[in-house]
């Protein structure tokens, strides 16, 4: 029974799905079509929609409007479960079975062989076993599910939803944590997939990967669908506006001025930086005055290289200079010392002490820093933070306000003011601006201009590339978790940022 | 040999170990004299630590236990005793009972979110107020059905004694084995411990097997009150208090992973024999107070925890922690790619 992507019914037709939140539209009639022994990939960065588009097909949301049909059948999921049975599987990143329970019985559980009432554990193993053989892998199915690597692990939760008759099967992001091998052992058991007809929908960062197995590609921006491409007709580069929602002019555009600055002797200087698995090594130098924006897709390694040079991942390769010094970055305690400060992508989980004060939170970093037993005056405390608050112009009715209660905007610039008292000399700002207004936006890159003309050394991660071109004077290009490029002074622009992240 | 029966194994070499050393020092401990009373005495904390067993593997933790068997006697004594309820139909109530309580406190930590932990201590002090509430004095029962169960006794050739709640303590542990390995109900119970996310997700019925767990196992805890009622005849409201840590020991040394996931029935069984080959060898020596059982226990404790740790984090053999055994730290969910 074998069925090719010809097949002109579609197995999974999704039409006008919208999905909307108390603050936001999540999904705007969005239209999604899947084929019989397609690998469909679906695209976007942050806020895009696919995980809600996804959420929705298998019964986690409840839609708002919309259809959608399976097998020419007009279905509604309710729960996970109602998705499975309907015949639509999840596989996520984080493989989501039992580590304790044996590879047999993570397949089999809640449906295992019975007889005489009991389990039928022989049984079980034997089907597993083969199962498994199907796509050539060939394990002791006995054994705890968490004896295997990642990659088998999803295998095993593949074959569990391919043997709940799976008609739709959808991986999200199964290769993020992967290594090569794995990887092609993986997309072994998608090509066998595709063989037996079923529709997979797979969601991936990487774009290598996208065009290595993917047959469609449907795009999605800001819960709007801007496209869908058979892959083998579309260019990296059109991937690649349509994903950031950017027109490439064609005359390269006016490159912002070269700035005047002379540069001393780089600040932070690191020479093939990596780690195993995240970054591959990669070579930076900031100057003191300095911005440095860090630009690529989501997923590119961004985040990873601020990790790394913050001490919060151990490189496994390279080495780092401050000033010239070679400096251990292996905590980021180290790297508080070296006199770096980091504002992490996500306030909310990362920087902020929701329940302290604002004054609290600002003073958090320098007491640190002081150590316990060297405390701050009350007075001295109310100074640095009213200091602060005039100078970001925090909008806080006082300095005793609950952060929790400030706006996006506002908590991002307490964070800020956190790390600023503390007078660092390299500060890692990663996506400062995501989230908050556009005046604040304007305020925030108001700040990060006055900084550096301070002769702070700034490095920024941002998925913003207008905000980068404007204010970076020289632009990293990350792609697939590898540095790819450099652009300085006139030659960033946002078209010369896209055509560096689509090369290959 | 698989590499997961690695504590089984550890529990079973300790009790080989105590019990030869005992063997060695009192001839006694060859005879059926000896395994007969090991088996009776240890039968009602034995059968409520089965109970635990599966509390523990499913990621929970019980400490009414104790509560709920003096409980049991108290509300027992008072029925058949003052009342002149037939005992069956008590037993039958007080089981009722039993497993409502449990149920309900798995309602409770299952719908509105609070750790077993706080549920099940409010458990313990209502169980033990309730208790006290119906009779703050020993009530001894005298009841023809009593003696019978007290006569019901196989006697072996060397006059060793297999009595009635050694007999279900035997048939509780069947039972256990039986439910924890040869039924979805205690694969459930295993997923559930193992990751309680994913066994959502694969469709494992959460609400229905915890709240079962917590109800099995007060429903273990009542029958082992009822065992205990009819062995001492009497009821008595300051009965086994602190029972539930004899207990939660027992399943930990009998291999029983803490956090959840893994452990055997078999390991707990072995555990609490364990433990009573040493009472028993600590009474028989006479020298020593008894109170080194506590000492020994601890040890045991500690021991088990370590070999639990090590195997767990280390090996990569046992534990929970797998999924990061294998994966190196930084594929860990929680830090956020760009």
């Amino acid at each position: 029974m074998v069925m090719q992507g010809q097949d002109k019914t579609p197995l999974l037709e999704v039409r006008g799905l919208t999905k909307t939140f108390p603050s936001t539209v999540a999904l705007a009639g969005v239209d999604f079509t899947l084929h019989r022994g397609d690998v469909h990939v679906l695209v976007g960065e942050n806020g895009a929609g696919k995980s809600t588009l996804i959420k929705v097909i298998t019964g986690v949301y409840q839609k708002d409007a919309g259809s959608i049909v399976l097998d020419g059948k007009s279905i509604n999921p309710q729960s996970p479960k109602h998705a499975q049975d309907l015949g639509i599987s999840t596989v996520y990143q984080e493989v989501n079975l039992i580590p304790t329970l044996s590879v047999a019985e993570n397949i089999f559980l809640g449906r295992q062989p019975m007889r005489f009432g009991m389990i039928d554990m022989k049984t079980a193993n034997r089907r597993a076993k083969q199962l498994l053989l199907d796509f050539g892998v060939d394990i002791d199915v006995t054994r705890n599910l968490s004896a295997y690597s990642v990659a088998i692990q999803q295998i095993v939760a593949v074959v569990r939803g391919v043997d709940l008759s799976a008609k739709v099967l959808i991986l999200d992001e199964p290769t993020s944590s992967l290594d090569r091998p794995e990887v092609e052992m993986l997309f072994s058991v998608i090509q066998s997939l595709k063989q037996r007809g079923i529709g997979i929908i797979l969601i991936t960062h990487f774009l290598d990967q996208v065009y290595e197995i993917g047959d469609r590609i449907t795009v999605l921006r800001n819960g709007h669908k801007v496209g869908e491409h058979q892959l083998s007709e579309l260019s990296r580069v059109q991937l690649i506006t349509e994903m950031l929602g950017k027109e490439l002019s064609h005359e390269n555009g006016v490159g912002k001025a070269k700035s005047n600055q002379v540069f001393a002797n780089p600040f932070l200087s690191v020479k093939g930086f990596a780690r195993r698995g995240e970054v591959e090594p990669f070579n930076l130098d900031i100057q003191p005055g300095e911005i440095v924006g860090l630009a690529g897709l989501l997923g590119s390694g961004r985040t990873e290289v601020a990790h790394l040079i913050f001490g919060i991942e151990q490189n496994d390769g390279g080495d780092a200079y401050v000033n010239g010094q070679p400096v251990k970055l292996s905590s980021p305690r180290k790297a508080i010392q070296q006199g770096f400060g980091l504002c992490p992508e996500d306030r909310k989980v990362e920087g902020i002490f929701a329940e302290l004060s604002v004054r609290e939170n600002i003073i958090l970093a320098l007491q640190a820093k002081m150590g316990w037993f060297n405390t701050l005056s009350r007075s001295k405390q109310d100074a640095l933070a009213d200091e602060m608050i005039k100078a970001l112009s925090i909008a806080t009715s006082s300095a005793d306000k609950p952060i929790k209660e400030l706006s996006g905007g506002n908590q991002q610039k307490v964070i800020l003011a956190r790390w600023l008292i503390s007078n660092p000399d390299l500060l890692i700002l990663d996506e400062p601006t995501r989230g908050i207004d556009v005046g604040a936006h304007a305020e925030i890159v108001q700040i990060i201009k006055k900084l550096a003309q301070q002769g702070k050394a700034m490095l920024i991660i941002s998925s913003e590339l207008a905000e980068v071109v404007d204010y970076s004077d020289r632009v990293v290009i990350m792609r697939d978790r590898k540095k790819v490029g450099e652009l300085e002074g006139e030659d960033i622009n946002e078209t010369t940022i896209m055509k560096a992240i689509a090369a290959h | 040999m698989k590499s997961r029966f690695l504590p089984l194994l550890m529990t079973f070499l300790v009790f080989s170990a105590m019990y030869l050393f005992a063997y060695s020092q009192f001839n006694s401990f060859g005879s059926m004299r000896i395994v007969g009373n090991l088996l009776r005495d240890n039968a009602f904390w034995g059968i409520a630590a089965i109970g635990m067993t599966f509390v523990i593997i499913s990621g929970g933790i019980d400490l009414s236990v104790g509560s709920v068997i003096a409980f049991t006697g108290v509300f027992c004594a008072l029925m058949i005793d003052r009342n002149g309820w037939d005992p069956l139909a008590t037993f039958t109530l007080m089981l009722c009972i039993g497993t409502a309580f449990g149920a309900l406190m798995g309602v409770v930590i299952h719908y509105f979110k609070i750790p077993a932990f706080i549920v099940t201590l409010s458990g313990l002090f209502l169980a033990r107020g309730m208790s006290y509430v119906l009779s703050t004095e020993s009530i001894r029962i005298e009841h023809p059905f009593y003696e019978q169960i007290s006569d019901l006794v196989y006697v072996f050739p060397d006059r060793g004694r297999f009595t009635f709640a050694a007999a279900m303590f035997l048939i509780v542990l069947v039972v256990g084995i039986f439910l924890a390995h040869y039924t979805r109900f205690g694969r459930n119970v295993y997923a559930l411990g193992g990751n309680p996310d994913a066994a959502l997700l694969l469709g494992v019925p959460v609400a229905r097997t915890t709240i079962g767990v917590y109800a099995l196992n007060s429903f273990l805890a009542t029958f082992a009150g009822i065992v205990l009622s009819l062995s001492k005849q009497s009821g008595d409201s300051t009965i086994a208090v602190g029972l539930e840590l004899d207990v939660i020991s027992a399943v930990v040394i009998g291999g029983t992973l803490l956090t959840g996931g893994a452990g055997y029935v078999i390991g707990t069984f072995i555990a609490v024999m364990t433990l009573g080959t040493i009472q028993t060898y600590l009474t028989l020596d006479g020298s020593l107070t008894p109170w080194w059982i506590k000492i020994v226990t601890g040890f045991l404790l500690f021991a088990f925890v370590g070999l639990q740790r090590l195997l767990g984090s280390g090996w990569g053999i046992f534990g929970v922690k797998d999924s990061s055994a294998n994966v190196p730290p930084e594929r860990q969910p929680g830090i956020q790619s760009s």
